[in-house]
């Protein structure tokens, strides 16, 4: 059992990440505010309380990593890398601005913190199992958490990536599927059904938990599980798009539109009232 | 004549190179055989990854291992690399400048009975026009060889060209490897043949006929497209009266356009490419389609007559 303190004190941080997340979009006028939302609290969970790092060292060689493959919700990853200390908080205002390190999609050159390049849809993945493959090969102990959206995972190569981690036995790799059910033209099951979802990964040779990807105590129980299997994992992980501003909250429109003035305050009102 | 084929070149490479690279692995998609990557798996079963029919995840796997320190070749059909993973090509290796090597067999019209769906014609276009990759496009099995030692040694990532067939081994392109850097052949005056890939010896012969006839031939070998040695193309210009360019590849987007390009920017003169000319192939003995499709030393011959 995790203590309640520390569980208030992630809900805390993820107000401030929310926050951030919705200032950032505004001010780039450009961003997607709904998904970086819901995934708020996994990458919370992940990077202020499960996943070993060190925002000074971001090469450091037994690190954790976390490859975003949903590359569209940068505003999430860059709001929690600025907070740990991975580059200054400044920098956020420059997001999706020319000359700014902060690209739209990942870019991991240029970002300390970030693990890959990722955007074009189900990348990420084999990305972040070809770096497990590489850790394996050394016998390192570290894991990979490889975050993917589900409408990415009706790409193609998302199970070419899924029959990889199999065939070459990954367990150091954790994934999470950010299950909102909404694409960008919709409802995920209109536009191309991904229902029953579990079987699917199970069938593919993966161990599968299904959770509440906003409850923390779920959230770190079953990453602690996962590091038991001895396959890779996958979470799904129910989550409410846009989660945090009951507007935006289960609205598609809100994938890829940055709030208006209006919006952005009447956002900030609601993620002020939960500290 | 000494006939070998390219793509052992690729794999004795990698064979030599794994002795003192620890982290060099190699990957394929199901065509091990054919780019005979299944003898470096022969000697290093635990430094190779077969990745089944899936090309795309295969990019994307080996751009993994780049960040993580290897050096991953990924090893698949010059059509597939390219067009079936270009997306992962661009994205998950140029874009981030990784280590990755990518090493294409069964490149060019040669590739034979497998017909139009098969042969890479296109390749060098798409490889080329990414930013950050080197392409190099070697000429005979030693070459192929000292490019895939050099791609090795390179921190980058680099598209390595090879075809499927048995090719003339060329003695005078054996020198030092550089990327980047030409190989003068021959020197002239009146007219330059340049070359890239199995082309090379086409073009000797096309040289040969020409002196014969009097004419002053240069002839420039470029092993490497991208970066192209413009120094080297560009004295061309200056110096010849004109530029035939001779590939085994589409005349779009290859050899042929970026020597047009630097030739028109610096010192216009006149080209002419010689090349495939903007048709699919078909199936056939890679004799054949070189003959017909127009690569031979007699075509490069034809072509520098309309500017002689």
């Amino acid at each position: 059992m995790i203590d309640e303190e520390k569980i208030t004190e992630l809900k805390k941080k993820a107000i401030e990440i929310r926050r951030e997340i919705v200032t950032m979009v505004h001010r780039a006028n450009s961003g997607h505010v709904g998904g970086s939302l819901g995934a708020t609290d996994i990458l919370v969970a992940l990077y202020y309380h499960l996943m070993n790092h060190r925002p000074e060292q971001p090469d450091w060689a037994d690190r954790d990593r976390f490859v975003l493959s949903k590359g569209h919700c940068t505003p999430v990853i860059y709001a929690v890398l600025a907070d740990c200390g991975f580059f200054p908080k400044e920098d956020l205002k420059t997001f999706r601005r020319p000359g700014s390190h902060l690209q739209g999609h990942p870019h991991q050159p240029k970002t300390p913190g970030i693990e890959a390049n990722t955007g074009t849809l189900g990348l990420g993945i084999s990305t972040g199992l070809g770096m497990a493959l590489g850790a394996k090969l050394r016998k390192q102990s570290h894991y990979y958490y490889i975050m993917c959206g589900d409408g990415e995972i009706q790409e193609g190569q998302a199970w070419e990536a899924a029959m990889f981690a199999n065939k070459y036995k990954l367990d150091n790799v954790i994934g999470f599927v950010d299950r909102n059910y909404l694409q960008t033209d919709g409802n995920s099951e209109d536009i191309m059904p991904l229902d029953p979802l579990a079987p699917k990964w199970e069938s593919f040779g993966w161990k599968v938990f299904t959770i509440d990807g906003h409850d923390y105590q779920q959230i770190i129980e079953t990453v602690e599980d996962a590091k038991q299997e001895t396959k890779p994992v996958m979470i799904i992980a129910n989550t409410t798009k846009g989660k945090g501003v009951s507007f935006m909250e289960n609205e598609v429109s809100w994938h890829g539109t940055p709030p208006n003035k209006e919006a952005y305050e009447n956002a900030l009102k609601e993620l002020t009232d939960g500290i | 004549m000494e006939f070998k084929q390219t793509r052992q070149g690729y794999v004795d490479g990698l064979k030599e190179l794994a002795k003192d690279h620890d982290n060099l692995v190699v990957l394929d998609a199901d065509v091990a055989k054919a780019t005979k990557t299944y003898e470096f798996e022969a000697e290093y079963p635990n430094r190779f990854f077969n990745c089944g029919v899936q090309e795309q995840n295969m990019l994307s796997v080996a751009a993994g291992l780049a960040l993580e320190g290897y050096i991953p070749f990924a090893s698949t059909f010059g059509v597939f690399a390219t067009c079936r993973a270009g997306d992962q090509m661009r994205n998950s290796i140029a874009y981030p400048k990784l280590n990755v090597k990518i090493g294409a067999t069964h490149c060019g019209i040669s590739t034979g009975g497998d017909g139009a769906s098969h042969q890479a014609n296109e390749d060098i276009a798409i490889a080329r026009v990414f930013p950050n990759m080197t392409v190099l496009v070697p000429g005979d099995y030693e070459e192929a060889k000292q490019a895939t030692i050099a791609a090795a040694k390179y921190d980058g990532p680099v598209y390595l060209r090879f075809g499927r067939d048995s090719y003339p081994v060329v003695e005078e392109v054996h020198s030092d490897f550089t990327i980047g850097k030409a190989k003068l052949l021959r020197e002239g005056i009146d007219i330059t043949i340049i070359t890239t890939g199995i082309m090379v010896g086409e073009g000797l012969q096309a040289a040969d006929t020409l002196s014969q006839e009097g004419y002053s031939v240069r002839v420039l070998h470029l092993p490497t497209v991208k970066p192209l040695d413009t120094e080297a193309v560009i004295a061309a210009a200056q110096e010849t009266k004109g530029i035939v360019t001779a590939e085994e590849h589409s005349i779009i987007g290859g050899l042929g356009e970026a020597v047009a390009g630097v030739v028109g920017e610096h010192h216009p003169c006149p080209i002419i490419r010689v090349g495939v000319q903007d048709v699919f192939g078909e199936s056939g003995q890679a004799n054949e389609l070189l003959d017909l499709y127009g690569l031979r030393a007699k075509n490069i011959v034809e072509a520098a007559r309309k500017i002689l």
